[in-house]
């Protein structure tokens, strides 16, 4: 059984913290907890090469909708498919995950990716997507969403 | 139950991957002609670069063929199959019997008759032993590159060539670069590109002699213009690597054709990536599409059918991701249509050197090539793939931030909530 993460468009506000905090979850600079203040001077520690959040906030100019979407983690993920240096696998416990060490930037998971939900990392590198955080406990997008507009199933 | 495969690269890692989803047991053989376990074809040239080392070659971990009970018969080439009797003939003269047999040996280079193609420092670009054996050529001096080819591969061989500090020239018969997946205009945005980083290029015209005493030292163009030159690769393309089964019962057309379930005409033989030919949903033909992900594809279809399973592929078309220093470029599907009922679809923004054309035809997406505005270009293909009816958000395909929101509600919900399924 793996874990998804749903977004609900009925309640997002469009706040985009999703993506501060999923900056912040994968920031080397982390810290267990954070405080406000300690969140922007984590910001800029990455002033140099922007962080590129991996969960995306959709909005449209003169759309009320917004949501947040990141990786399906997909049973038959097209992205491991196309991968040309083994960088994207799944994992036994359900994710897709990129392993940045192997990856080259060839963005070949970007043209299968079906959702969009694959970027281009810092200083496009590598290829940046949702890993679920799973050594937190809990995905930080779906921890500080204010409106609970991110929920996380077994599915 | 034995099965075994002819070949040790993407298509080889579907078909064993997909067996061991429903058999756990039974054994796997895979016969390569070359000593290395797997690996990718398409990083030879960022190895030859210098961004991958050795280690980062292989696209599977080292026990890979241990945790899959995979024996491996490495540096035997397979010089002949029995199909009667049910066997692979080695090199060495040893036979290899299957129950259920994949073909899957790839390409080989495309090389014409060239007078001087003996000397020593020519080259192709396919293998790891190729870029191994330039990079010994650069070490020992050589400064002067020509590469035969502006396609993919020979342009990123030209790529890691000026990244090495070589002086590279470009030949090329048709009049632009990068001719499968760019029309003229599109091309001479990336052409731009790579001449900025001082690729020189020849277009409409070949090389007719190597020249040299023992070794490379010019060539002659056809239009009679000589070029000093070290090396010379050779990187017009592939074609299906399958010249040990000609003449057999086994029916090839340019590939060894398929059906949706990856069979070959013959009981119990399929055959899945660059040596193949299976339906293009796109073209609408039996092709051959020498394309990673089509080859894991066709690999996985062919391995479930071996073991048992029911599974079809059929929404095969092309797709390519590739990029050279600062310019990145996603296309798929038709990128050249020659009727006249396609609707084109054009963005270019020259501030931002980015450039999108898309295909229109009968409301569905045929094709498109994005460059440098690449994100979420997966939507993109997707919809090819889908036969997604696009009339209502054409227009907004060509958008940076076209995405679900474009999308109806209820379908936007599918997908997403639908979730597990790509």
């Amino acid at each position: 059984m793996a874990k998804k993460i749903f977004p609900k468009e009925e309640v997002c506000v469009g706040c985009h913290l999703c993506e501060v905090y999923c900056v912040y979850a994968h920031s080397k600079y982390k810290k267990p907890t954070v405080k406000a203040h300690e969140l922007v001077k984590l910001y800029n520690k990455h002033k140099d090469s922007k962080p590129t959040p991996r969960i995306l906030v959709e909005e449209k100019s003169g759309e009320w909708t917004t949501f947040a979407l990141q990786c399906r983690h997909c049973d038959d993920a097209p992205c491991t498919k196309a991968c040309i240096t083994g960088a994207m696998k799944k994992l036994e416990d359900g994710r897709v995950i990129c392993d940045e060490e192997k990856c080259v930037g060839c963005w070949s998971c970007i043209m299968a990716c079906p959702h969009g939900a694959v970027r281009r990392g810092e200083n496009k590198k590598a290829a940046s997507k949702c890993d679920l955080c799973l050594e937190l406990g809990e995905p930080a997008c779906v921890k500080n969403c204010p409106n609970e507009a991110l929920v996380i199933k077994e599915v | 139950m034995r099965y075994v495969i002819i070949g040790n690269s993407v298509a080889a890692c579907g078909c064993i991957e997909a067996i061991r989803k429903v058999d756990l047991q039974n054994p796997i053989v895979v016969i390569s002609d070359e000593k290395y376990r797997v690996y990718s074809r398409p990083l030879i040239s960022y190895y030859l670069a210098g961004k991958v080392d050795e280690s980062k070659m292989y696209i599977r971990d080292e026990d890979y063929y241990e945790k899959n009970k995979v024996e491996t018969m490495l540096g035997k080439r397979a010089v002949s199959v029995d199909f009667k009797n049910k066997e692979v003939v080695l090199g060495d003269g040893s036979k290899v019997k299957y129950d259920k047999l994949l073909i899957a040996t790839g390409g080989k280079p495309f090389v014409p008759p060239t007078k001087g193609f003996e000397l020593k420092n020519v080259f192709t670009f396919i293998k790891f032993d190729d870029v191994k054996a330039i990079d010994e050529a650069i070490k020992n001096g050589a400064k002067k590159a020509t590469v035969i080819g502006a396609g993919l591969s020979g342009l990123k061989a030209a790529e890691a060539l000026i990244k090495r500090g070589l002086e590279v020239t470009v030949v090329e018969l048709a009049n632009r670069i990068l001719g499968s997946i760019l029309d003229l205009e599109a091309s001479k945005i990336v052409q731009a590109e790579l001449e900025k980083h001082g690729i020189v290029f020849k277009l409409e015209t070949s090389v007719d002699e190597i020249i040299g005493d023992g070794k490379v030292e010019k060539v002659r163009l056809k239009n009679d213009e000589v070029l000093d030159s070290d090396i010379v690769v050779f990187a017009i393309g592939v074609v299906p690597n399958i010249d040990f089964l000609k003449g057999t019962e086994l029916k090839i057309n340019r590939g060894i054709v398929v059906d949706d379930h990856m069979r070959t005409n013959i009981e119990d033989v399929y055959a899945a990536g660059d040596c193949a030919e299976g339906y293009d949903f796109v073209f609408e033909q039996q092709r051959v599409i020498p394309i990673w992900p089509n080859a894991y594809n066709q690999g996985e279809t062919a391995g479930y059918n071996m073991a048992g399973a029911q599974k079809t592929f059929d929404r095969g078309f092309p797709m390519n991701s590739i990029g050279f220093f600062d310019v990145h470029m996603i296309t798929a599907g038709i990128v050249m249509p020659n009727s006249d009922d396609v609707e084109v679809l054009v963005k270019h923004d020259k501030e931002k050197n980015s450039y999108r054309k898309i295909y229109i035809k009968n409301g569905r997406v045929l094709g498109f090539m994005f460059i440098n505005s690449i994100d979420r270009a997966g939507m993109i293909t997707n919809m090819i793939k889908e036969g997604l009816n696009v009339e209502s958000i054409k227009h907004r395909l060509l958008d940076d931030d076209f995405g679900y929101l474009d999308l109806p509600k209820d379908l936007r919900q599918e997908k997403i909530l639908g979730g597990a399924k790509a």
